[in-house]
């Protein structure tokens, strides 16, 4: 087997790629256009890939506890785990032959699931939990004011075993089986060292992150994420994403902040709803998912809009109203959402929902007020419910020989 | 229990000479003297704590009150020699030979449980010249046979002990000595479990397959915690004593490669992921935890076995291997009861899940030791 490949390596994987969009790429005329599946997004740069990367289809999210107390012990497996890390964005193996190469009495160095598929898109991305700084003995001065506790939220069912981490590493692929192998593979990695807290699989992208990209829609059959911030808006980014070094510990400088909540949906019950009832809730039509009054899908909400009876157009608590920009003070978020199914929930329902991932520069100005704004007034909250919850510092991308951390270890 | 192919450790019929093996006969006690051992239930005292390399013998006089065990230990407890189930009022004698000059450990384990009561040995010069790694293959096998030997001379009278109170009808007795036989079994599990006819009638679950009759220990185990004792328990126990009795006399025959003790070790710390850690084993009893710490003991006396190969080829494994194992024995300290341990059913979720988080840590480790034994 080829040293350093499940695949041929594209030769484009400079840093132009990540912004090469499945949209963009789809009805190109260049005869060597590669599939999308062949996607390579670069591991290392200015910033984490699988924050502004083009949302792909798929999720394996995993929040990790880490068992030991020794700093050098973590340090090492975070070299290890970027190594592996960085070969599997690329479409490799873990470690050079390691699936089928190796001594036939050991057990194989990489699961093999993913042998002779393409990169499939797939990014790796990492965080640090406020549990973690004071497990390894890190000066408490680089917890940072973002990983604050978030409040409790009207009608949180929150379950302790869906929630928290000292880790997390958010894997997005086109291909659910390319993104499982990774998590799979990062988690064996870390046997004895870290221990897998929780983990949530996800499909169906709720947002798009790129101009370029299509809006999907969520479970209850909605475009999600149509005024989401941009990958083509870098004012947008720089003001509300990234982490300017005069807001945080050197270490999280150019990082983000990733908000996780796990939401289960009542589908059954919304599914009984009306079309009407389900398009007052939300504030945009079903079928465009223009907003209501608006002829298109992206032009904008008209707030200000009354009806023949002087009655707002777009209720008052309609979910889009609630969560816009316009009323949280200008505030807004990158959502990075996915669809999923944990199968059904034993009562004969679906255990489903949307997995609902966040990156922000300051959680507690963003997020905080807007999702108190939703708990405290969106009739959606009657058709859903919070049961996970978790905050993450993500640091910025990765120079060549940097490793995951590296930044905050050695700060 | 097995779940496992009959194949799962290579076997030959060896007619075997049990190399270098401890004896309990009267031997002359060589250059190294007898040393005396004045073993209680809460001391150990050792006559020498030094003694030159070559032939070492112990007096081990079991003063207490407690059944004992006496260890002599090399780095990463690796067993030299032991004498299992030693009765209150008895004395046995432990004849090891020890080429290699160095710090090592004796041990007494008064009810036969935990670490025991330990103290420093020194092997002064050396009795052996440059060990060459087929000869340290040779006496892995070698030091892991006496450990299977030592282990199945206390399986008998353990059995025997137990099968005879279930004969007598006496419940209670027999619930009480259920999990400590089973221990001796367990600890050796994968050399058992070669004997594809034995190991069903021996270690048998239940599974409601048609025509395949159960027995063996898990049959008298719901006859004691769930049905009461059946007009059949009897006829059962008589049979576990034969199979046991069986298994005991084909072990010699046993001819383990460094290979197979890897795997072994492997195998045996799969058992506990698989069946004792969901509480599936012990299903009446829910002494799980027993089987627990007994599958964990035969995998360290494995890997224990191996340990010269191993520090030879990869120094970084066997303290790694050491870690994992103290982190794995120091929780499972935590639900220690007595001489045992807490019923499986005491267990809460967060329990349950930090003792996988320890296996999984010590599993990983483990299944790197036959590649590097047969690199």
């Amino acid at each position: 087997m080829n040293a350093f490949s499940r695949r041929r390596l594209l030769g484009w994987t400079g840093a132009g790629a990540a912004a090469v969009g499945i949209g963009a790429v789809a009805g190109c005329a260049a005869p060597a256009a590669p599939a999308p599946a062949e996607l390579v997004v670069p591991f290392r740069g200015e910033h984490q890939a699988g924050i502004v990367t083009p949302a792909q289809d798929r999720l394996h999210f995993v929040a990790l506890d880490v068992l030991t107390d020794d700093r050098e012990e973590l340090r090492a497996l975070l070299q290890r785990w970027t190594a592996a890390a960085e070969r599997m964005t690329a479409g490799a193996e873990t470690t050079p032959g390691g699936a089928t190469g190796g001594n036939p009495n050991s057990p194989p160095d990489d699961t093999g699931e993913a042998l002779g598929l393409p990169a499939a898109s797939l990014t790796l991305t990492f965080g640090v939990g406020a549990s973690l700084f004071a497990k390894v003995g890190l000066d408490p001065s680089l917890v940072p004011p973002g990983l604050a506790e978030l409040p409790r939220f009207a009608g949180d069912q929150l379950d302790p075993a869906l929630s928290g981490g000292d880790l997390c590493i958010q894997a997005c692929s086109d291909d659910p089986q390319v993104a499982v192998h990774a998590v799979r593979n990062l988690v064996r990695m870390g046997f004895g060292t870290t221990a897998v807290r929780w983990s949530q699989l996800g499909f169906g992208r709720t947002s798009s992150t790129s101009t370029a990209q299509q809006t999907h829609r969520n479970l209850f059959g909605f475009k999600d994420g149509t005024n989401n911030l941009k990958a083509e808006d870098p004012d947008g980014l720089r003001d509300q994403v990234w982490v300017s070094p005069d807001r945080a510990p050197a270490w999280l400088a150019g990082g983000s902040y990733l908000v996780a909540r796990r939401i289960r949906m009542h589908i059954e019950i919304w599914d009984r709803t009306s079309l009407a009832e389900q398009e007052v809730i939300i504030g945009r039509t079903k079928d465009s998912g223009a907003a209501i009054g608006a002829a298109g899908e992206f032009d904008p909400a008209d707030f200000a809009a009354v009806d023949e009876t002087g009655a707002p157009r777009i209720a008052v608590d309609a979910h889009i109203r609630l969560a816009s920009a316009e009323s949280l003070g200008g505030v807004k978020i990158l959502r990075r959402g996915y669809n999923f199914v944990d199968g059904s929930d034993g009562q004969g329902h679906l255990n489903a929902g949307l997995f609902f991932i966040a990156f922000m520069n300051d959680p507690q100005a963003q997020f905080v007020p807007m999702q108190r704004a939703l708990a405290q007034s969106d009739v959606l909250m009657e058709y859903i419910e919070h049961t996970g919850s978790a905050v993450f510092a993500c640091p910025a991308g990765l120079g060549e020989g940097a490793y995951w951390g590296q930044s905050l270890l050695e700060a | 229990m097995s779940r496992r192919t009959p194949a799962a450790v290579g076997v030959a019929v060896l007619g075997l000479a049990l190399a270098g093996c401890t004896s309990t006969a009267p031997v002359d006690a060589g250059a190294g003297g007898p040393i005396t051992v004045a073993a209680t239930d809460d001391a150990c005292d050792v006559s020498a704590t030094e003694a030159p390399a070559g032939t070492i013998s112990f007096d081990i006089t079991n003063g207490g009150s407690k059944v004992t065990e006496f260890y002599l230990y090399a780095t990463g407890g690796r067993i030299m020699g032991e004498v299992e189930n030693i009765g209150p009022g008895l004395s046995r004698q432990l004849i090891v030979e020890v080429p290699e000059g160095g710090t090592y450990e004796t041990a007494c384990k008064p009810g036969m449980v935990g670490d025991g009561i330990r103290g420093a040995f020194t092997v002064t010069g050396s009795a052996q010249r440059s060990v060459d790694t087929d000869t340290r293959l040779a006496e892995a096998t070698a030091g892991y046979q006496r450990y299977v030997n030592s282990q199945v001379e206390a399986l008998v009278p353990k059995t025997q002990e137990f099968v005879d109170a279930v004969v007598a009808g006496d419940v209670e007795g027999a619930k009480a000595l259920y999990p400590v036989a089973r221990t001796y079994w367990e600890r050796i599990e994968p050399v058992a479990e070669s004997f594809g006819d034995l190991d069903p009638r021996i270690d048998g679950r239940d599974d409601g397959e048609p025509g395949v009759e159960f027995t063996g220990f898990h049959r008298l185990e719901r006859d004691l915690w769930q049905d009461g004792l059946q007009p059949d328990s009897t006829a059962i126990a008589d049979m576990l004593m034969d199979d046991i009795t069986e298994l005991a006399n084909r072990v010699p025959s046993v001819e383990l490669t460094p290979l197979a003790l890897a795997n072994g070790a492997k195998e045996l710390l799969d058992e506990v992921a698989t069946g004792k850690i969901t509480g599936e084993e012990d299903r009446y009893s829910h002494t799980d935890l027993w089987d627990f710490r007994a599958n964990v003991d035969g995998s360290q006396g494995a890997i224990a076995a191996l340990r010269p190969v191993i520090d030879e080829r990869d120094p970084d494994l066997g303290p790694l291997l050491d870690e994992r194992f103290a982190a794995l024995d120091a929780l499972l300290e935590n639900y220690r009861d007595g001489d045992g341990f807490v019923l499986y059913t005491a267990l809460t979720p967060d329990d349950v899940k930090a003792m996988t988080e320890a296996v999984d840590a010590l599993g990983e480790p483990v299944s790197q030791v036959a590649g590097v034994v047969s690199s």
